[in-house]
């Protein structure tokens, strides 16, 4: 259904934005991409008082037209692009009454856009309680358009701000804020001339940011950058003359508009907050405390659905061979489909319990404390203050991690975060490490409370922050940053989380993994399952027949039969041939052709290397069944009799799986947060360097 | 006199910028000459800052802070 009309919602961070969105559109909204860059677009529709239904599009927080990250970039181009799907026919700008001030300058901005606007003044009950008085009848003749008082947490002033979106016109009535043409007369002349526009503002807009609009052709883009030279025009100096011309506006229309106390409530109120939870010791205990619940939790609270979904999809392919004929239409809609699409939902649990924490997180205020706390430190290796959170979540998993470094605005900071984030040990390794550790580490206690294998696993971890921070810190002199990195951020007050943006978080985090990230893992679990059930030639034909002869058949027990005849037939595979092709490559590392086979299979995810190790050495029951896997691993034997499993193969194992990208999951998702998949290739590229490396040299060494 | 050296709780008044380009997202964020401008708190490890200015806390490093020059 098309929608009558279409607004648009700008407004500083936090403000209320999204909760004013979720209240406008209620359930009715979706998430999408905006064209050509990963900021999501979230749209909804709201149903007018006088029957017209008006689709909201939710545009970034921003708190200036200035762009200062790529997804603030997009506001401007949005409101600024004529007749595409997304322009806009009417602008809500929504204020934060409790701080007008710096609110209006970007009101001032779109305002001067000339596109009709209204403003929703939120959070208007929490500056009558801090004895802000707002003159909003005043305040809206002075603006020349209607001001709303909003709560948007409240849900009061909703259908007001309805009602005055469908009365609004389809003139811009706004007054002249400042006099735009003064900042750059000639030159915005001649731009006016040039794109054929009678906006001044928008002129001297396109002469700032002209190299970054997509919707301008490049030839006029050069035009209008001739034209810059022609009039000498600097844009940072013009960019101060303006906002201080705003500002001196501003003033003016506060001056009696807003009567502020001397110091607000709330203010007071975080301030004592504050001196706790940025306390020099109290601060980073209550920080510890904080992530310490949170990765407890990612992992508690998601086991219990994990498995539920893991017993599901279990039982479906339980359903699907009862009911469907026996063949390789079965076996690929089995093995290959859904065993895949198992792998992609089985990570829903852990990525809405980490958005969950974020969002509140975020929502509170606290997560601007944690960077203001952490930002030191994290600068000193190439990171950011808001590194921190998808650091830690990478202990869980890297794939809700990668999605949520999206906070972080610059640029640089983000892409090395992304890089090394994949380095921290994720829940993936721990199966592979415990059935490693414990298969050579003795377990015994070394002064009085150490147990060996519990400090090996402690290394590990410990092993993949460290290496993660080394990386890190390499990556900030080897990637060139593309703006200059500063931190002037907004701290803003406390405040309850809003449930409801918590539970929508969680509900759009988990689809967009699940639609985006999917696909990929679908294919590669596909391309992997061909691989382990097929092999060239007639081989499995072969073996087939050589098994089906009735001396082979009565001595043995059916089950045992069909453990043999899957062990064979993997090392007969395309996969199986691929491990002996790599078996020269993998030699000086020790691992043998077998092990080979488990680190292609185990590409999609590598606690699937468990389950080929079983298959491998055909083990009895299930392979989570770990000690029968151990005992088989224990007796394997080299063909010159010596055993497989040794401390230097373990350990070297170890490394290969704490360094290596073996996580399509993870390729996919790091590819949909850049759009660019140099970049999930270099990862893999350097991930399996210092795999191959660290290994070859704890071999070498341990041998 | 820059902002950076302010001890907590001292105050000043804004007077101008050593640098263009930190100056323009100081002024958009309401850091303008002739502004009050207070050190609310420093972070643990001594930087960043975090001050009051415009009715609202913002952050900001002590290099950042050095850039603005107080009456």
């Amino acid at each position: 259904m098309k929608a009558d009309i279409r607004v648009a919602l700008v407004g500083n961070p936090n403000t209320g934005k999204s909760t004013l969105f979720n209240a406008l559109t209620g359930l009715n909204q979706k998430v999408g991409n905006f064209p050509g860059v990963t900021v999501d677009k979230k749209t909804g529709i709201s149903q007018l008082p006088d029957g017209r239904r008006a689709e909201i599009v939710d545009l970034p927080g921003t708190y200036s037209l200035y762009p200062k990250s790529r997804d603030e970039s997009i506001v401007f181009s949005v409101l600024a692009e004529r007749d595409t799907e997304l322009t806009p026919d009417l602008i809500v700008v929504i204020l934060d009454a409790t701080n007008l001030k710096r609110n209006l300058l970007l009101y001032t901005q779109v305002a001067d856009l000339k596109i009709p606007v209204i403003v929703a003044l939120n959070m208007i009950d929490m500056a009558n309680k801090g004895g802000i008085t707002i003159d909003t009848a005043l305040l809206s003749k002075k603006l020349g358009v209607s001001v709303v008082p909003v709560s948007a947490r409240k849900l009061e002033g909703i259908n007001e701000l309805k009602q005055a979106i469908s009365y609004a016109n389809k003139i811009a009535l706004q007054q002249d804020s400042i006099d735009v043409r003064s900042v750059a007369p000639e030159l915005i002349s001649d731009i006016c001339e040039e794109v054929k526009t009678n906006n001044p503002y928008f002129a001297l807009q396109l002469a700032h940011q002209h190299e970054t609009l997509k919707f301008l052709k490049p030839e006029e883009s050069d035009r209008i950058e001739a034209l810059e030279h022609k009039h000498s025009f600097h844009s940072q100096k013009a960019q101060a003359t303006e906002t201080i011309a705003r500002y001196n506006y501003i003033n003016d229309v506060l001056y009696d508009t807003v009567k502020t106390p001397a110091a607000a409530h709330d203010e007071s109120i975080s301030n004592k907050i504050d001196k706790i939870l940025t306390h020099r010791v109290f601060g980073f205990i209550i920080f510890l405390g904080v992530l310490l619940f949170m990765f407890q939790s990612i992992f508690a609270w998601s086991s219990y659905p994990q498995s539920l979904i893991e017993d599901g999809f279990v039982w479906v392919e339980g359903l699907l061979r009862g009911v469907m004929p026996e063949g390789p239409l079965a076996d690929l809609l089995i093995d290959g489909v859904v065993a895949g699409l198992s792998g992609v939902l089985v990570f829903i649990p852990q990525i809405a319990v980490l958005f969950a924490f974020i969002s509140i997180l975020e929502d509170t205020g606290y997560m601007a404390r944690v960077t203001f706390m952490m930002d030191k430190i994290m600068r000193k290796v190439g990171l950011n203050g808001k590194s921190v959170v998808p650091l830690i979540g990478g202990f869980a998993c890297a794939v809700p991690s990668i999605m949520s470094t999206r906070t972080i605005e610059n640029w640089k900071d983000r892409m090395i975060t992304i890089m090394v984030t994949p380095l921290v040990t994720c829940s993936a390794r721990l199966p592979v490490y415990t059935l490693l550790i414990a298969l050579v580490v003795p377990n015994r206690n070394v002064w009085w409370i150490f147990n060996l294998q519990g400090l090996a696993l402690t290394g590990m971890y410990l092993l993949s922050l460290l290496s993660a921070i080394i990386v890190a810190w390499v990556m900030k002199f080897v990637l060139k940053a593309r703006e200059r990195g500063y931190f002037i951020m907004e701290l803003p007050v406390y405040r309850m989380p809003r449930w409801n943006n918590v539970l929508f978080s969680m509900f759009e985090r988990s689809k967009a993994f699940v639609l985006q990230a999917g696909k990929v893992i679908i294919a590669v679990s596909i391309i992997l399952w061909v691989l382990s059930s097929y092999g060239p030639g007639d081989r499995f034909k072969n073996i087939g027949t050589k098994y089906s002869q009735p001396q082979i058949v009565k001595t043995m027990t059916p089950d045992s039969l069909a453990r043999v005849i899957s062990t064979e037939k993997l090392e007969n595979s395309y996969a199986g041939v691929l491990g002996h092709v790599i078996e020269p490559v993998i030699k000086p590392i020790g691992f043998d052709w077998k092990i080979g086979i488990a680190l292609i299979t185990s590409f999609a995810a590598r606690e699937v290397f468990v389950g080929t190790m079983a298959t491998i050495y055909s083990v009895e029951g299930d392979a989570d069944r770990i000690e029968s896997v151990q005992d088989k691993m224990r007796n394997a034997k080299n063909p010159d009799g010596s055993p497989v499993f040794t401390l230097a193969v373990a350990f070297s194992l170890m490394m290969f799986y704490a360094f290596a990208m073996q996580c399509a999951s993870t390729v996919a998702v790091v590819y949909r947060e850049t759009k660019d998949w140099r970049w999930p290739a270099a990862q893999f590229a350097y991930m399996t360097f210092l795999a191959y490396a660290s290994a070859f040299l704890v071999y070498t060494l341990l041998r | 006199m820059t902002l950076s050296q302010l001890e907590v709780g001292e105050t000043g008044i804004v007077k101008e910028f050593t640098d263009l380009e930190m100056s323009v997202k100081l002024m958009e964020m309401g850091c303008l000459p002739g502004e009050t401008v207070k050190v609310s708190r420093i972070a643990p490890l001594g930087d960043p800052i975090a001050i009051h200015v415009s009715g609202y806390q913002l952050s900001l490093r002590k290099f950042e802070a050095s850039t603005i020059i107080l009456k």
